[in-house]
């Protein structure tokens, strides 16, 4: 081995970031320092293998990511009814449709809302709209994680949401990132950024679809930041077809008193992962992270959910939920750090499993790092199936086999679906959730066992 | 309706765990049969292979309920035909709605009939009758099902079904277990106002206290899996004051 010698498949993606550079019309001067600094971390890095001591990969394989080639920047046609037809919509929402990690003006639907500045990230970075200076990648992609570099070494476009001190929006925003479809396999970078200002009340819906059939790679990385006395419910809906690999990254920053709610419906990709990370770093503040995830064949779900705690009397409460079949795997590693002098902290775990074959896999990590000493918190995971019981009290009853099983599934789905209140995200979720339960129970061999 | 003649079961995969070693009993039309016996007696066995819990393997004997073999029915099979269980423990079902899994059920049965099946309004509006029948508060149904559920509102729940279902033979599995005397009266009440001429009942009770409430055609006394004596009403009585010993001491003796 030579020093010359590139971490994992990381020259496969040089070509890439050398065409971006010239074609690029973004051009702004910080922005391309930016990019320069995170094309250096990830190319010292690579793709993460499952070497030993990398505790953030020892359940996850990403060969199969590092062995594919992907090319960049070729974008196809995509139409609205296709978006209406893959995912939620709804008209009243203001949408922001991002097509191959570009904004499409065009497809999108902004209703002119007051109070709010929703569209291209690229005119924002151009127009030195806000804060975008500041913010863009301070919660994300200076550090070392080779995803959030990948990502920030490729920023051209994508969205930016800004909403006004003391706004409160009746309506969602609904920001879909939609891979078009291609022959290629393609990487794309999705970027969002999200500036919700003091005492603001918003929804935002964040939706991944890929029209493609051939496997995309797909590397969004978020950033948020919740001001004082905010509110902010949270939506994320990844859709990605069984061949992708979906590697997103979620960063929350919260200032005092705000409140900030995320709920997960992941059901898409090969090889995927939700990452998400809330700051709480003002007193008061709170944040609720939810989620529900099912995976079958041979699909990975993983759940990288954390919280930092930096200031006193603050709560946090991660509570998941998966259903697993087949020859599938699941990760869930949630992680609560409370710092020395944030006293009064309060912060629970969940996770719950639902195991509908021996043949799935479900890692269950959660951990909590305490280094003050007045904290409430408590932590949990279970893995458990359907017994015989449960399934003979329905058939008791008259409900056939079949449709009982796909009642109790559907049973230990409900409660998170619940939490998706607009009313057509809770459609759309409802729907494929009962799309998906027939494929589930195709693979299951425990449900009615002892 | 329901002849049994000489049933013999045992739970599955377990040797020499022979519980019900011959049962003979025969169920008119309209009757209400009460079976009582002490711990262990295998009565709970009964009602749950009537049910067909698979729980349980018949290994000798038939049960033919209008004229029809069941053994080899599941359960959904049997209580499309009407037969119905209440249980003495009903399963908690996380984000199951009763009004939701009834539906389900109706449907089924209408499915397996080549029946149309009742419009979600039609439905609704019977749901919501029965809800009122019972008792039962409603926002209680709207929860999950018997998840947090008292167990006087598991029973009371149990007898919504049973209203919503009506099937032509209701087996009750101890239902009286664990109930104060005001919810025992519920279940007395639900099983009086669907006695019918066509409807039957079995009543399996340990205690002769909700046979106070129901009066019973028929009593059964049910020991070491054997019906040892059968009577009138007057033997729940008997029973209540003298207790099983002299079944039991009987039974030992022919052991």
């Amino acid at each position: 081995m030579t020093l010359a010698t590139l971490p994992a498949a990381v020259e496969k993606f040089s070509t890439a970031y050398e065409s971006l550079l010239t074609r690029s019309s973004n051009t702004t001067g910080w922005l391309n320092v930016l990019r320069q600094q995170a094309w250096s971390t990830f190319s010292e890095l690579g793709i993460p293998t499952k070497r030993r001591g990398n505790e953030l990969w020892k359940y996850t394989n990403l060969q199969p990511l590092a062995a594919a080639d992907f090319v960049y920047g070729v974008s196809g046609s995509v139409t609205r009814d296709q978006i209406k037809v893959a995912g939620p919509w709804d008209d009243a929402w203001n949408t922001i449709v991002v097509v191959d990690g570009k904004f499409n003006a065009e497809l999108s639907n902004l209703n002119g809302t007051a109070g709010l500045n929703a569209g291209s990230l690229a005119e924002a970075i151009a127009g030195g709209t806000g804060d975008v200076e500041l913010q863009l990648a301070s919660l994300a992609g200076r550090e070392e994680y080779a995803f959030t570099a990948l990502n920030t070494a490729f920023i051209d476009d994508g969205a930016y949401v800004a909403v006004i001190d003391g706004t409160e929006l009746k309506e969602p925003i609904h920001v879909v990132f939609v891979t078009s479809n291609a022959t290629e396999n393609r990487a794309s970078y999705p970027r969002l950024l999200v500036d919700a200002g003091a005492g603001t009340s918003l929804v935002l819906i964040e939706t991944y679809l890929n029209l493609a059939e051939t496997a995309q790679f797909v590397a969004p990385v978020v950033e948020m930041f919740a001001g004082e006395r905010s509110t902010i419910k949270h939506y994320r809906v990844q859709m990605e077809n069984e061949k992708s690999f979906h590697l997103g990254t979620t960063r929350i920053s919260q200032l005092g008193d705000s409140d900030f709610t995320s709920t997960s419906f992941a059901v898409g990709a090969s090889i995927a992962r939700n990452d998400i990370h809330t700051l709480l770093n003002a007193p008061g503040a709170s944040c609720t992270l939810h989620g529900l995830y099912m995976t079958n064949g041979t699909q990975q779900q993983d759940q990288e959910i954390s919280t930092t705690h930096a200031k006193p009397n603050c709560s946090s409460n991660q509570y998941y939920k998966g259903i697993l079949s087949g020859k599938s795997h699941a990760v869930f590693s949630g992680k609560v750090v409370v710092e020395r002098n944030a006293q009064k902290s309060d912060a629970t775990q969940k996770d719950l499993n639902l195991m509908l074959s021996r043949g799935a896999e479900i890692d269950a990590k959660p951990s909590l790092e305490i280094y003050a000493d007045d904290v409430t918190a408590s932590h949990g995971a279970t893995a458990g199936h359907v017994d015989r019981d449960t399934l003979f009290y329905l058939q008791s009853r008259g409900v056939s086999e079949d449709a009982a099983k796909a009642i109790l599934v559907r049973g230990f789905a409900e409660e998170m679906l619940n939490e998706f209140k607009p009313t057509a995200l809770n459609e759309f979720v409802e729907r494929i959730t009962d799309e998906r339960i027939p494929i589930l129970l195709a693979e299951s061999d425990t449900i009615g066992t002892t | 309706m329901l002849e049994i003649n000489n049933l013999h079961a045992s739970v599955v995969d377990i040797e020499n765990s022979e519980i019900l070693k011959g049962i003979n009993l025969k169920v008119n039309k309209g009757e209400v049969h009460a079976i009582m016996g002490p711990n262990g007696s295998g009565k709970s066995t009964l009602a749950n292979v009537l049910m067909g819990r698979p729980d349980y393997e018949v290994t000798a004997g038939s049960v033919v309920f209008y004229g029809e073999s069941i053994l080899g029915l599941r359960a959904e099979e049997r209580a499309h035909r009407g037969m119905f269980l209440a249980f003495q423990y009903p399963a908690e079902i996380p984000g199951v709605r009763p009004w939701q899994f009834l539906k389900a059920a109706l449907d089924s049965k209408a499915e397996s009939r080549g029946e149309d099946k009742m419009s979600v309004r039609a439905f609704s509006k019977l749901f919501d009758e029965k809800v009122e029948a019972v008792g039962i508060n409603p926002t209680l149904v709207k929860r999950s099902l018997n998840e947090g559920f008292s167990g006087g509102e598991k029973k009371r729940n149990e007898m919504l079904q049973l209203e919503v279902l009506q099937p032509s033979l209701a087996i009750l599995d101890e239902t009286d277990s664990g109930l104060d005397v005001d919810a025992l009266r519920i279940v007395a009440e639900g099983v009086n106002s669907m006695r019918s001429p066509e409807r039957s009942f079995i009543v399996v009770t340990h205690y002769q206290r909700l046979l106070n409430y129901i009066t019973p055609d028929v009593v059964h006394i049910l020991v070491k899996g054997k019906i040892v004596r059968t009577g009138g009403p007057d033997l729940a009585l008997e029973v209540e004051k003298d207790g099983y010993k002299e079944y039991l001491a009987a039974a030992g003796a022919n052991a």
